[in-house]
């Protein structure tokens, strides 16, 4: 699109009266927040997001359990395939013998998220067959060093939690 | 017995005379010279950098505060450390130098940044005198050239950090900034000429004693013979404006109002501030010349600039606003008290011309490149000339 | 005093300006020039002669050489390559030398001008700017003229000569 470039009259060609405007409505706002008034951001440590958080919110990636405190996932490992950045680590483990949940076959032996790679993209929880990876409301992922940075299995089941009502396939009657 | 006796009694023979040769020297003239101006050097490279630290932080709260933000208020009271946060932030850092770089030059870059600056406000006079003794360091016949001179010295910095880095921004900065630094300074030195023709010095402390006699340069009047005891007479002071108001003051005033713009704006262009700071341009260049700095090369650099800006704004308030100078208020010869009230005028003055400086920053655009080189060579550049013939046209009619 | 100056400053000038013919990078041979170039105000500084030294750093370390800094990066010049040296051009060069340095001691030795003491500038006229003033356009007002109409023409020809023609 060619925008039309209006033909400038000669006190707008000067420029010091725009200036002169521009330094006005700078003024009105530095007096503004001067007075703490019409400050916008949030105080960060003080005041949290935590509270008004969409829905929506696209935080770190977690694992979660069933209703009967059954791993969901499945070791399919398309998560591991699929991340960007690579950050997930997986090692499948045949589920023993004896096992109620003997069916599913597979269950991780080793799930690791390396949040110092994720990129909180949200495509493993996309791809999940089994929605056993869900990207949750926690944002501030701190480690000292790298190694602390990696979520293992406990740590991202103890952030999932219990996730109930979803699509449940394993379901003894199907 | 006299005083000198009673401690002369404390010391053995030779070392009394030593000391008193010591002391002997520090009152003979040329130990009097060098120790009150090493004092003066000391002091104001003191208050200086204090002043830039501060300077800083108060373009972070300003910008901050301009943009509905709060800025760095966590370290301190209202974020008044935050320069010592900074400060050690940058020393603990680790100073890299790229593999590629040129070492030698991209070392020497940031302290030739830092130097002219510092250089420049040797000749300031930033106060009238103290017990007698006047608070420029040097006094120099040809004070406003040398301003001109050293400032145009630190491009050197620049153009060497932007060559030794060998990586692409910080040359692009570095061609920018001298090639810029070279349009403005034609502007910036002519447009001080009509200053000199009306003053008929270069010494800044006598620019500054004329400003003290007949007004800043910048006020179209001023009320003469105005005293304290003036002001709650208002016949008397009506007479001190009617006496100001002179034709003759209003029409040299118009070419000094130019050049008093024109320097201001070229002096915007010549310490790299916002609608000029294309050698760094953030969004372009991602920082320009500095670029590949870290640590306390990076340090340098900012410091550098600020202590650059702080040079500009000595230079125009030294040239236009009067200096050290306040109506109504007497100069030191009149007592210590006074000698430091304008001592502390002059910084007052510096800090809001700094301000001035800050709050431009944030409301206006960047230019383009081609529209800065078009309005230094095509308009700055040809106002400065025709001023200069309009200057020596009113002077003329004037004499 | 002026004298340990004196010898510091022109001793940091020909290093420098050694520099300028030895180094082998554009880039430092030009810093060299400007490194000889402020020495050299420096001197004038001690000769008293403020503004001519002032003036040396404004025009030809501040903006002259910049430009030369400013070309030299453009065209990107790599450092020359070290050529061996033969003997036959530094003989040649040797004596070439020799004789102008034995030139000019003897105009100087001959020279009538420092057979006489040179008197001494009066204690009043210390205001360097006012003498220079006076004397170039007093004395020597027409040569100032003409000259400022030379570099008028130089540049008038140059803009004529660097500008690309419109067709
Ligand atoms: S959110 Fe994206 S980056 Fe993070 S683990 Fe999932 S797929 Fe990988
Ligand atoms: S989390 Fe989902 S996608 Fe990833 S391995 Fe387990 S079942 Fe497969």
């Amino acid at each position: 699109m060619i925008v039309d470039r209006r033909k400038l009259n000669w006190t707008e060609r000067l420029y010091f009266p725009a200036i002169l405007q521009g330094l006005a409505i700078t003024w009105k706002h530095f007096k503004k927040s001067l007075f703490g008034k019409g400050i916008i951001t949030m105080q960060y440590p003080e005041e949290k997001w935590d509270a008004r958080l969409p829905e929506w919110y696209r935080g770190a990636p977690t694992l979660v359990k069933d209703e009967h405190g059954r791993e969901r996932c499945v070791s399919c490992q398309l998560c591991e395939f699929i991340c960007p950045p690579r950050a997930i680590t997986i090692q499948p483990m045949e589920i023993s013998e004896g096992d109620p949940w003997r069916k599913v076959e597979k269950e991780p032996r080793i799930f690791d998220i390396d949040m110092a790679r994720c990129i909180y993209c949200g495509l493993c929880e996309e791809v999940c067959p089994e929605q056993a990876i869900f990207l949750r409301k926690d944002y501030s992922v701190i480690g000292l060093d790298r190694s602390q940075m990696v979520h293992h299995k406990e740590k991202l089941y103890e952030m999932g939690g219990v996730m109930t009502g979803l699509v449940f396939k394993w379901n003894e009657k199907k | 017995m006299d005083a000198s006796n009673v401690i002369s009694q404390f010391f053995s023979p030779a070392a009394w005379t030593f000391l008193k040769a010591v002391a002997g020297w520090f009152m003979s003239p040329i130990g009097f010279l060098v120790w009150t101006t090493l004092v003066k050097s000391a002091v104001l490279l003191g208050i200086v950098l204090g002043l830039v630290s501060y300077t800083v932080y108060a373009e972070r709260r300003v910008s901050a505060l301009i943009q509905d933000r709060l800025g760095p208020n966590r370290v301190g009271w209202q974020g008044l450390l935050q320069p010592v946060a900074d400060a050690l932030k940058l020393l603990l850092k680790e100073n890299f130098t790229p593999k590629s770089a040129n070492y030698f030059y991209f070392r020497l870059a940031p302290k030739l940044v830092m130097v002219p600056p510092i250089l420049v406000l040797a000749v300031i006079p930033v106060g009238s005198s103290l017990f007698g003794v006047p608070i420029t360091i040097a006094s120099l016949n040809t004070g406003a050239l040398y301003v001109l001179a050293i400032s145009s010295i630190s491009v050197y910095g620049i153009v060497l950090a932007g060559w030794s880095s060998n990586s692409k921004y910080p040359f692009l900065g570095g061609i920018r900034s001298s090639s810029q630094m070279i349009s403005y300074e034609l502007s910036l030195a002519l447009s001080l000429v009509p200053v000199f023709m009306l003053i008929g010095s270069l010494n800044l402390d006598t620019i500054v004693h004329y400003q003290v006699e007949h007004g800043w340069l910048v006020f179209p009047f001023w009320p003469k013979g105005m005293t304290f005891s003036a002001l709650w007479h208002p016949a008397e002071a009506l007479n001190a404006f009617r006496a100001g108001l002179s034709l003759k003051h209003f029409l040299y005033w118009i070419p000094l109002f130019i050049s008093f713009l024109l320097f201001l704006i070229s002096m915007f262009a010549e310490t790299n501030r916002l609608p000029f700071d294309l050698p760094e341009a953030e969004q372009e260049l991602i920082g320009g010349y500095h670029t590949e700095y870290s640590s306390m090369g990076f340090a340098l650099f900012f410091l550098g600039e600020y202590t650059a800006m702080i040079a500009g704004a000595s230079a125009i308030i030294t040239l236009f606003l009067g200096g050290w100078s306040l109506p109504l208020i007497p100069d030191g010869s009149h007592g210590w008290g006074w000698g430091i009230v304008n001592i502390v005028t002059f910084f007052a003055k510096v800090v809001a011309l700094l301000l001035f400086f800050i709050w431009v920053r944030w409301t206006l655009p960047r230019f383009r490149f081609d529209q800065l080189m078009k309005l230094g060579w095509y308009f700055f550049f040809e106002l400065a000339i025709v001023n200069i013939f309009l200057a020596a046209a009113v002077l003329t009619y004037i004499h | 005093m002026q004298l340990t100056l004196f010898w510091i400053f022109s001793l940091l000038m020909i290093l420098f300006a050694l520099g300028v013919v030895s180094l082998r990078s554009p880039i430092s041979c030009a810093l060299s020039l400007v490194g000889s170039f402020l020495a050299l105000a420096a001197l004038f500084v001690t000769l008293d002669a403020f503004f001519i030294g002032i003036i040396q750093v404004l025009v030809a370390a501040g903006a002259v050489m910049v430009l030369f800094l400013f070309i030299i990066m453009l065209l990107n010049l790599q450092a020359e390559e070290r050529r061996p040296v033969k003997l036959s051009a530094m003989v040649g060069a040797g004596a070439i030398i020799f004789c102008f340095i034995k030139l000019l001691a003897e105009v100087i030795a001959a020279s009538p001008l420092l057979s006489r003491p040179i008197p001494l500038l009066q204690e009043t006229a210390t205001n360097d700017i006012a003498m220079i003033g006076t004397t170039l356009f007093r004395s020597f007002n027409l040569p100032f003229q003409i000259i400022g109409v030379l570099l008028l023409v130089a540049t008038v020809g140059v803009v004529l000569l660097s500008r690309r023609t419109l067709k």
